[in-house]
């Protein structure tokens, strides 16, 4: 896969991972992660952005004008957990170590503005990590936090390309799924939830053309 | 005109969201070159989410033009601004407004650890502060509170 291709995964999963964060804005268990969810969800907006202006002359036209079949994002980013906690967290933890394995990668990369935007994402990432580390310290013998790890293993592995994984199945001591469990979690196979966040995020460019504000 | 000028320019643009300090304070401006009239700046965000970036360009190339100038500020994404680059007259501007300024970069990636540790509030000066939030009003800010005087006070992240 080239590396162009790897960085449109990367911006698309934080983006949309980036909505479905923002989600939590005003309704979190507690004001403390209110603030903390809303301003993850601005880190992960401001990645995608900037990953898209690596690709592209306009951001906003790459991650708004495509149709929903065309993007890249994992389906472990793509479901709506609001307003179950457990799963929230559980994906935090799991999509945040995911991510820091390919961030780890792209800073290695041979072209320079790939590195250097990659070195920049991972100093805001780590803050991300320390936060998902708490809550996995707070929930760990929590019954339905386990569950939701349980359940989301598959979805996390399949954020990562094959090369990646096994590093990830031992960050969480956790085998790797067989590859029949990874069936339909591929890249661009959209879950349930996708179609009404979709349309939901690019509504005011559809409706008003060349929007800004 | 001369890049000194302009960086004496510069020097008076405030920062959108914590107007005490301003851009060169912060450390945003890496480089000022003067080309006939023509201004080129490096400008390097600090977080990539804040939404304050296009104020802060926009305000220098006005700043820029003021001088007579044309602006050209290029915006640079990498590694290159870090909290360390905040200037001594910032971090002091900063402490007198009630943000405590961050730590200094180390080599490794900070930890829960030491971001349990006491950081002076700055308000009464107490070491005797926690953490209460990593996150804060804006990307670059964590929320402490200081057992001493009670009152909770704003951090900035060490980047």
């Amino acid at each position: 896969m080239s590396e162009r291709a790897q960085l449109l995964q990367v911006a698309d999963d934080e983006l949309v991972l980036g909505w479905r964060n923002s989600e939590w804005t005003g309704i979190a268990p507690v004001l403390e992660e209110d603030v903390a969810f809303s301003s993850i969800a601005q880190n992960e907006i401001g990645h995608a952005r900037a990953l898209y202006q690596l690709l592209a002359d306009d951001a906003d036209a790459l991650a708004l004008d495509r149709q929903p079949d065309q993007y890249r994002c994992a389906p472990l980013v793509q479901l709506r957990f609001v307003p179950d906690w457990a799963r929230t967290i559980a994906r935090h933890v799991l999509y945040e170590a995911a991510d820091e394995l390919r961030i780890e990668r792209l800073k290695a990369s041979e072209d320079e503005a790939v590195a250097g935007l990659a070195a920049k994402i991972d100093r805001e990432e780590v803050y991300h990590r320390l936060h998902a580390e708490m809550w996995a310290d707070r929930l760990r013998d929590e019954p339905r936090y386990r569950e939701a790890i349980e359940e989301l293993w598959p979805y996390a592995v399949a954020v990562l390309e094959p090369g990646l994984r096994p590093r990830l199945a031992a960050r969480f001591g956790l085998e790797l799924p067989s590859d029949n469990s990874l069936l339909g979690l591929e890249r661009g196979m959209p879950v349930d939830d996708w179609p009404a966040l979709w349309d939901e995020m690019t509504m005011v460019r559809r409706s008003v053309a060349g929007a800004t504000w | 005109m001369t890049a000194e000028q302009v960086w004496a320019a510069l020097e008076e643009v405030e920062d959108p969201e914590i107007p005490v300090v301003s851009l060169v304070d912060l450390g945003v401006v890496l480089d000022v070159q003067v080309d006939g009239d023509r201004v080129h700046v490096e400008f390097t965000p600090t977080f990539l989410g804040c939404p304050a970036l296009e104020v802060m360009r926009d305000r220098m190339a006005a700043r820029v033009a003021e001088l007579g100038a044309e602006p050209d500020i290029e915006v640079v994404l990498d590694d290159s601004w870090s909290t360390d680059r905040i200037t001594p007259r910032g971090r002091e501007k900063l402490r007198a407004a009630g943000f405590a300024p961050p730590a200094p970069r180390e080599a490794a990636q900070p930890t829960l650890v030491q971001l349990g540790r006491g950081f002076r509030c700055p308000y009464c000066g107490s070491a005797e502060t926690r953490l209460d939030n990593l996150f804060g009003p804006t990307p670059c800010r964590s929320i402490r509170y200081c057992e001493s005087c009670k009152q909770p006070f704003e951090q900035f992240k060490t980047i």
